[in-house]
């Protein structure tokens, strides 16, 4: 049984706002029924300010509760003020959710971001217009539909360090798990972005690239008679030399991809690209 | 809210019979003796032991008391039995189970096939009846071991043991058959001799006893390598002290499903039958997820089309009604039931379908009262679902 908050039992026992509008000025929706929840949110918009908010839900106890309390987050809110609203945001509301059950608040939040997407002051676009566009941004995870913008926002306003808690947050890798390291690797990114951004000097990243390589790359390829060794770096590209054995080896591409580029990646972030210099 | 509970639940677990309880108490107040010991005192613990065995040697029909071995749940006896055989027959490497077994047997088999085992799983169709034909092709001379489970715990839906059985060894007679028998056991007579089993699984809190205790059978040609090593109990297959009061309460719970057999495939049966054919006749978007398969008497798996099982089941807690769900969202893993995927549900139904199981305590009146209150929670949360559209239709198609 879920710990469920008072306000979460309230919400899904009584949920307020429930239906459509048919003059919508704004029309949002996340999820699918084969994922097992989905929401879709109408808003209608008066001066700049939502006006009226309802909503339509398939799926569990905090997805309803989410979707209700958004709408009445929202109403009486101007469109600048809705457009700051955040998952965590929808989460505190309720008191709180489940940590396996924060995705629903994460749905609330893209069901929200995709109205407001729709949303122009002169009229609103056409949703299929849209789907089409979203379609574009990578999948991360296919068996629920999850974007790497997703799971980016989601590590962005919660804070999130683990793959567990971006499961949690939005399903990616819940299912096969095929994705868990493509996520891993956005985490990495995403702190990796905030460290070297925020410190590092590029002889330092000059340095810690070098240690990779002599650490963790070099003594493997040692040991079959090869080398590897550091040319330039240039941002995130990587430019090395293969040498010893490696270097006439008609497999050193996949030396060099699968196994070196793979390490520094898993070490330094997945935007790390190899490239050897013969 | 009223304190009221309606416990449609019985595949989860059962309560204890009162009389299964007072048969134990003594075991745990005066008669304490460890039934190893050498004086007096300790007779009465190993006389029980011995009285339980027989009993359960009974309930399954096995030929003879030394085939049966306790244990502490079905989780165990289904790791001792399928590990038990893989690792006193190393050199096979070849296992079959099927797609829709328990977890506690499915995820032995993922373990195992890290290690090297080549696991087939054979598929259900979409009433949920093992494919016998992919089993029979899957047999091979490396075939070690044959795992099926007897009934499946979210649909009841039974596998053809005999027929199982007997497939098995007219293609390979070394392969050896266990029987995940925790979903039949009290619902309908165990017969391991005429059904040809090799080994069985059962467990006490799915008729009555108290969880933490479960029994094996092993046939005397079946060799195991124990999982528990230590000393001598159960002749050395399953070490450890034995639980004294909760074999006899083992015992004591298989004698009163023994009795009960012809009541569960009677009355419970009639019970069962109403509950489903009312809700299927008043709710538009249920449907059966099993059709015409034979079931367990107790057991109905039944799907609302549109609409998400928790919610459902949030609902029917607030009158006090415990039922489950095959929903991704009530077990807390993000993926609906394996079963109803193995049965390719569709998936409109498959994240709103919703398990009752009844047992012997189950009343008529408690059956009512579920007909009575389904169809305004079911209409409650259709209400609020975005497939509008889609429910009219079937409205339309179910009023025809």
């Amino acid at each position: 049984m879920w710990d469920y908050s008072e306000k979460v039992m309230d919400h899904y026992r009584n949920p307020r706002n429930v239906g459509t509008i048919d003059d919508a000025d704004a029309i949002g929706s996340a999820g699918s029924l084969a994922c097992g929840d989905q929401l879709k949110i109408y808003l209608k918009i008066k001066d700049n300010i939502v006006t009226d908010a309802k909503f339509q839900t398939f799926g569990c106890g905090s997805a309803v509760a989410s979707s209700s309390i958004l709408t009445e987050m929202i109403i009486g809110k101007t469109v600048d003020e809705v457009r700051k609203i955040t998952n965590k945001d929808i989460a505190d509301e309720l008191g709180g959710l489940p940590p396996e059950k924060m995705h629903c608040s994460v749905m609330g939040y893209e069901a929200l971001e995709d109205a407001l997407k729709s949303y122009h002051a002169d009229g609103y676009i056409d949703l299929e217009e849209l789907k089409g566009e979203e379609t574009k941004e990578k999948m991360i995870c296919t068996c629920f539909q999850v974007t790497e913008n997703v799971i980016w926002d989601a590590i962005k306003q919660n804070g999130l360090k683990t793959v567990e808690e971006v499961t949690n947050y939005t399903k990616a890798g819940g299912a096969c798990g095929k994705c868990r390291s493509a996520i891993q690797d956005i985490i990495n990114t995403y702190y990796n972005k905030e460290k070297s951004e925020e410190s590092m000097t590029t002889t330092q990243w000059i340095l810690k690239v070098n240690n990779v390589i002599e650490t963790q790359i070099s003594p493997e390829l040692q040991k079959d008679g090869g080398d590897i060794e550091l040319v330039d770096i240039k941002n995130k590209t990587i430019y090395v030399k293969l040498k010893g054995r490696c270097s006439g080896c008609k497999n050193s591409t996949m030396t060099l991809k699968s196994f070196a580029e793979k390490i520094l990646q898993d070490s330094l972030g997945s935007d790390i690209t190899i490239i050897e210099v013969k | 809210m009223n304190n009221k509970i309606i416990y449609l639940d019985n595949n989860a677990t059962t309560k204890i019979d009162e009389k299964v309880l007072e048969s134990m108490l003594p075991y745990m107040k005066e008669e304490y003796a460890n039934p190893s010991s050498m004086y007096d005192f300790s007779k009465k613990s190993s006389n029980a032991i011995k009285e339980a065995r027989g009993v359960i040697k009974d309930f399954v029909n096995a030929a003879d008391e030394k085939e049966i071995i306790f244990t502490s749940c079905g989780t165990e006896s289904a790791n001792t039995a399928i590990r038990g055989v893989l690792n006193y027959n190393k050199n096979k490497k070849h296992i079959i189970t099927t797609k829709v077994e328990h977890p506690c047997v499915l995820n032995v088999y993922k373990h195992l096939e890290k290690q090297g085992y080549k696991v087939d799983y054979i598929g259900v169709n979409s009433n949920g009846e093992l494919d016998l034909e992919q089993l029979e092709q899957a047999i091979t001379p490396d075939t070690a071991l044959v795992s099926v489970m007897w009934a499946n715990n979210e649909t009841g839906v039974l596998n053809p043991i005999e027929k199982v059985s007997q497939i098995i060894k007219s293609k390979n007679k070394e392969a050896k058959l266990f029987v995940d028998a925790v979903q039949v056991a009290g619902k309908i007579p165990i017969d391991v001799q005429a059904n040809g089993i090799d080994l069985l699984g059962i467990s006490g809190h799915k008729f009555h006893a108290p969880k933490g205790v479960g029994a094996l059978y092993i046939n005397s040609k079946t060799m195991i390598t124990p999982l528990i090593i230590g000393g001598h109990q159960e002749r050395g297959k399953r070490a450890g002290t034995e639980n004294v009061p909760y074999i006899v309460g083992l015992a004591k719970a298989a004698e009163l499903a023994q009795d009960s057999l012809e009541f569960e495939a009677t009355e419970i049966k009639r019970l069962r039958d109403k509950l489903e054919s009312n809700i299927l006749k008043t709710i538009y978007n249920a449907r059966l997820n099993t059709g015409v398969a034979n079931r367990v008497p107790n057991t109905t798996n039944i799907g609302f089309e549109y609409i998400e099982g928790e919610l459902i089941l949030l609902h029917l807690s607030d009158i006090g009604i415990c039922a489950s769900s095959g929903s991704a969202c009530t077990s807390g893993s993000l993926e609906p039931s394996h079963v109803l995927r193995a049965m390719n549900v569709p998936f409109t139904a498959i994240h709103g379908s919703i398990r009752w199981s009844l047992s012997r305590f189950t009343t008529e009146d408690e059956i009512d009262y579920v007909i009575e209150k389904l169809p305004s929670i079911i209409e409650k949360v259709t209400s609020i679902s975005p497939y509008q559209k889609e429910l009219e239709q079937l409205k339309a198609l179910h009023s025809k």
